[in-house]
């Protein structure tokens, strides 16, 4: 048997490596790589004497030198004698968790508004157009420092809620007070202690454990956040069992049970008992003085954020509902309406799993993008990782390379394990066809 | 599948077969990953053949043309094309390419450029022929496929039969020794097949070089010189049409005519 | 068995609908009261405008345009006994100018005006391909270099020499084709205009203008400001992002492996990092990336930036156009005998990037709006420009107006922009079909 590539007897020719199949790529790709690696090693040639120029060497050492600089508002704890690497993962946390919450408001937001512009009312499908509009064509930098001048403009001091006769009043019964300084919610705490530390009753909770030590990533574990949490997880899965059932009754009699009830006490009760036992309470913010103590703090820099990032996503979110509804409707609800299935089951078994495959990937981008504009935070003052590593981090010690490098290569790195999980997804829901 | 009910009438008198080789096909092999597409294929056309290529779906006859321009690589074997070996060379390639026409299923016209420029572009940016030889030529062929007044249409405002017949006139401008021709009917509605095959036939009429993969019996009876078919990647049978139709040796080829003649 | 046969004697004229479904009666019952649950919602929208509405308008009317200062509002409006208080239009009518413009020179402002007005012009030949003479394309090829030379000045030698950059290229291309062969050509065809750019245009330019000193003032780019400057970065970004996008979606199609991981990896690297870091990268880095005693100044730089960044998302608006695009195109290229880059510039180009245009206008958008965060490393853009305004002692506090005005421009241009990119989107499904 000849082999078909074989030109001209095997002897070789310079022509050949441009017009022969099996050496072009080759060469092509050799020219590609070569000017990559003179254009980086002229990068990294050019700093290197500019950093000799400047007197400056690279390094990671003032990772751990002290940050002295506060954040005032994070997850763990952290003072100023805390190195800057521990700064850093305030920053971090503080990223993760603007990025979470705004993904969950966002959704919640897009969603209730993508439907809404669907619907055959006239009056409420115009009003979330002209939301949708006013969101999406104004920058996100503009809603940003937009919502907090609202939030420090409108809302009352805190001395407002002073004295015998106060000009603003706590919302829920005394548990949330918005102030120009902030929004005071209640803190769920465990195990109510008096003023020396004694418990108060036998539901004592459990502590926390400390892990790491003092090391820069030490952080505390709320063991009774453990026992809740396994707890309800356990609930979600006896709630699985309970819908498997059903589906067996199903599959053997025709008949499905009604099971919401059992499933939801399944989920409910046992956490709630847990929560009992652990002496779970919500501990209030109170006016003491000038300002509130007690609950929980949210800055107005961290809810302007907030509010604006996920309401500005929330117009790009209700588009991509909006859009997988319409892209699916039409001939399958006819289809499923033609064979008799009910509307709300047409809504669960044909139109939902369809759109979703259509609205998720789309879904998963924007939550990418709130994460990327979450490092907007910088224009509003909230500590994230912009913040800290690449603002008062590289202030501070003049790091200029090493900062932003890290910074770009951690945001690049939440990027990929976003899209990472985007890719599996698409991948389990791709439609079987030839 | 659509046969035509009468056979059309053809003027023979200028079909006359060489004793020149156009295409030489040596134990040419070719695999799509692990499956083998192609087994063994030995073919030898001669210049003014005009032969159609049948068999089941998936059994190899479009890959075997489309490996006859390299649209396809094949992996063992020789392919020898009016003299020139269609190997790793990428100058072969081109040379064979713009000295054999193909034409489509889906009929690819380029839909951004009209008609005429469809028929231009290639002369012009591959033979450089000046653009008004080449306007000259296209309006020659496009009158020759009947549809000259469409010239400066769009593809998607025409037919499908239309478009198919603007997708021969391109390849015809690049003067081709060969013409490869990829299901040119498939994609048709009923009515339409027979403007197509007209013009195929008056192709064949002039003499031109065919290699046809096509289910259309009737064609293949009053125009081929030889049908081949294939099934499962090989040559499992050639014959002149009338002996193929009429006493089909295999028992493969006896069930696919029963299957596409008997209902 | 029933007798079904029947013949129409006279035939039915045509009869008006009834009433309840015609009119304004009708468009009412069907739309606003079609069911209690809609209604109420019908009542309960109607309120909720009512509600913004009467918190609006009563701010909005506010005669104060000419108030010098906001105590100057405040007066004006306490003298209405508005309760609410009033906005402060004062504001808008002396720094309006600013917004737009910046600190750009007073008497040199009808140079961004014709570079925007001409922006039109050379943009309607790509824009609107049925209506507009194709003749204005050249007027598009000449914008490109003109448009530069408007906005920061200096001599006429400077853009007729960078215009020339091309030409050199493809000359040396045409000449070196047939001599060194194809690949060769192209890569020196690409190296010489850059080499010619960086090295020679400088000098030449010079050279020229103390011979025969034609030319415009210079306006340094740190007088950029405002609106002018978010449309600036926002135009030249885009423009250089479009043949490097392109580049980087062929790449990432490309079957040449080395060449499709490098293109993966930029375009994923850009589009994994916020554009602030970039922006950073822009005002602490980029000069010392650059050969020693290199010093672009930020505007520059950060236009470097973005344009990096706008290529990472074009590349892929582009690959979908290209993806959209059937195999049958290729194949048929490939069969008439054009060799890749033929194949793509009379072929695959032309369609794919005229399918991509409502992208690349989305790309536009997203860019112009993320202009504004140039603001955060310490640019003018209008947002950068109100902490300015309110350094002013007289306008120390105001901050509705300023943030309306902006957002209103915004809004309007984005808003206009996105509706052609949806009238063009319908057009193109059209002319699919």
């Amino acid at each position: 048997m000849t082999t078909a590539t074989d030109p001209g007897g095997g002897s070789f020719r310079p022509s050949m490596l441009i017009y022969d199949s099996r050496y072009r790529s080759a060469t092509i790709q050799i020219v590609a790589l070569i000017g990559f690696l003179l254009l980086i090693g002229w990068l990294v040639s050019n700093t290197v004497q500019n950093l000799a120029d400047l007197g400056k060497s690279v390094g990671f050492g003032f990772l751990s030198e002290p940050a002295g600089y506060d954040i005032n508002q994070r997850l763990l704890d952290y003072d100023s004698r805390d190195s800057h690497a521990r700064a850093g993962l305030m920053g971090l946390l503080n990223t993760l968790l603007i990025a979470v919450m705004g993904c969950i408001m966002a959704t919640i937001v897009g969603v209730i508004i993508g439907v809404l512009r669907l619907s055959n009312n006239w009056l409420v499908a115009r009003i979330m157009t002209v939301y949708v509009e006013m969101f999406r064509n104004v920058p996100v930098l503009l809603w940003i420092v937009f919502s907090m001048a609202i939030l420090i403009e409108t809302l009352p001091p805190p001395s407002a809620y002073r004295g015998e006769d106060p000009a603003a009043s706590m919302y829920l019964g005394d548990s949330v007070a918005l102030t120009n300084r902030g929004v005071y919610v209640p803190e769920p705490l465990f195990g109510r202690t008096d003023e020396e530390g004694n418990p108060l009753s036998w539901r004592q909770g459990l502590g926390d454990v400390h892990l790491f030590g003092d090391a820069w990533l030490r952080f505390d574990v709320s063991l009774e956040l453990i026992v809740v949490l396994s707890t309800l997880i356990a609930g979600i899965l006896t709630s699985g069992l309970i819908k498997r059932r059903a589906d067996r009754i199903q599959n053997r009699t025709g008949l499905r049970p009604r099971t919401w009830h059992w499933r939801a006490a399944a989920i409910i009760l046992p956490s709630v008992i847990a929560l009992w036992l652990m002496g779970f309470y919500l501990g209030k913010p109170e006016l003491r003085g000038f300002n509130f103590a007690g609950g929980t703090h949210m800055r107005n820099s961290f809810i302007a954020l907030w509010l604006a990032l996920s309401l500005y996503t929330a117009a790009f979110v209700a588009e991509i509902v909006r859009g997988g509804i319409l892209a699916i409707s039409g001939g399958q609800t006819e289809a499923a309406a033609a064979l008799g299935i009910r509307p709300r089951r047409i809504m669960s078994l044909v139109i939902l799993p369809q759109a979703l495959r259509v609205i998720i990937p789309p879904l998963i981008s924007q939550y990418l993008n709130l994460t990327k504009n979450s490092s907007l935070a910088i224009a509003v003052g909230y500590m994230d990782l912009t913040g800290t590593l690449m603002g008062i981090t590289l202030n501070q010690t003049g790091r200029e390379l090493e900062a932003v490098m890290m910074t770009m290569l951690i945001y690049l790195l939440i990027s990929l394990a976003i899209s990472g999980a985007m890719n599996i997804y698409n991948n389990s829901v791709k439609l079987k066809e030839r | 599948m659509s046969t035509l009910e009468l056979e059309p009438s053809v003027d023979t008198s200028k079909m006359q077969i060489s004793d020149e080789v156009a295409i030489q096909i040596e134990n040419m092999n070719k695999w799509f990953g692990t499956f083998h597409v192609l087994r063994d294929i030995d073919l030898t056309v001669y210049r003014g053949e005009r032969i159609v290529i049948c068999g089941p779906s998936g059994s190899g006859k479009s890959t075997l043309i489309r490996c006859i321009n390299r649209l396809e690589e094949h992996q063992q074997g020789k392919i020898v094309v009016d003299g020139t070996e269609l190997n790793s060379d990428l100058k072969n390639v081109d040379k064979v390419r713009s000295d054999v026409g193909m034409v489509f299923q889906h009929f690819n016209l380029f839909p951004h450029l009209t008609v005429l420029e469809n028929c231009t572009l290639a002369p012009i940016w591959v033979r450089k022929v000046p653009r008004k030889e080449a306007v000259d030529r296209a309006m020659h062929f496009l009158e020759k496929v009947k549809i000259p007044e469409q010239a400066n249409k769009y593809p998607g405002q025409l037919s499908g039969g239309q478009q198919q017949r603007v997708a021969i006139a391109r390849s015809l401008c690049m003067m081709p020794r060969i013409m490869l021709f990829d299901e040119p009917t498939s994609a048709l509605d009923p009515e339409m097949i027979k403007e197509v095959l007209d013009t195929m036939i008056e192709l064949a009429e002039e003499g031109m070089t065919m290699l046809c993969v096509t289910h259309e019996m009737g064609f293949a009876q009053a125009v081929a010189n030889r049908v081949i078919f294939m099934a499962d990647g090989q040559i499992v049978e050639q014959n002149e049409p009338k002996e193929f139709f009429n006493n089909p040796k295999s028992e493969r080829t006896q069930q696919f005519l029963s299957q596409i003649i008997g209902h | 068995m029933a007798d079904y046969s029947y013949v129409r004697k006279d035939m039915l004229p045509e009869r008006e609908p009834p009433a309840s479904a015609v009119g304004i009666l009708g468009w009412l019952r069907e739309n606003l009261f079609s069911g209690w649950f809609n209604s109420i919602l019908t009542v309960l929208s109607l309120f909720f405008i009512y509600w913004i509405l009467a918190a609006i308008i009563p701010w909005l009317w506010s005669p104060t345009w000419g108030a010098g200062s906001l105590s100057a509002c405040r007066e004006i409006i306490a003298e209405l006994g508005k309760e609410h208080g009033g906005a402060c239009y004062g504001v808008i009518t002396e720094r309006w100018q600013q917004l737009l413009f910046g600190f750009y020179p007073d008497e040199l402002r009808w140079r961004p005006i014709l570079t925007f007005v001409g922006l039109f012009v050379a943009l309607a030949p790509v824009l609107f391909t049925d209506t507009a003479p194709r003749k204005l394309l050249w007027f598009t090829g000449a914008y490109l270099f003109l448009a530069p030379w408007l906005m920061w000045g200096g001599a006429i030698w400077t853009p007729l020499l960078v215009a020339a950059g091309p030409v050199l290229g493809f000359v040396a291309y045409r000449f070196l084709h047939g001599v060194i062969g194809n690949l060769a050509s192209v890569i020196l065809g690409v190296l010489i205009p850059v080499l010619f750019w960086l090295f020679l245009v400088g000098p030449i330019s010079n050279g020229l203008y103390s011979i025969i000193p034609l030319g415009i003032e210079v306006v340094e780019s740190r007088l950029f400001g405002g609106f002018m400057l978010s449309v600036w970065i926002g135009v030249v970004a885009i423009s250089i992002s479009l043949v490097l996008g392109v580049v980087l979606a062929l790449g990432r199609q490309s079957d040449l492996l080395i060449v499709k991981y490098l293109s993966v990896g930029f375009i994923e690297f850009i589009r994994g990092v916020p554009l602030i870091t970039l922006l950073f990268v822009a005002s602490t880095l980029l000069n010392i990336f650059m050969p020693p005693g290199t010093n672009f100044d930020i505007i520059l730089r950060v236009m470097i930036m973005a344009t990096l960044f706008a290529s990472a998302y074009i590349a892929e608006v582009v690959r979908g156009g290209l993806a959209a695009l059937p195999r049958g195109q290729y194949e048929a290229a490939d069969a008439l005998g054009l060799d890749y880059w033929k194949a793509q510039r009379l072929i695959i180009l032309p369609q794919a990037l005229k399918i991509s245009i409502p992208g690349i206008v989305s790309t536009f958008i997203g860019l112009f709006k993320d202009t504004t965060l140039v603001s955060i490393i310490g640019l003018l853009d209008p947002i950068g420009l109100t902490g300015s305004i309110r350094a002013d002692a007289n306008w120390n506090g105001i901050v509705w107006e300023l943030y309306g005005f902006i957002a209103l421009l915004f809004f309007l241009s984005c808003f206009a922009m996105s509706r052609y990119s949806m009238w063009l989107e319908k057009k193109l499904r059209k002319d699919h079909k």
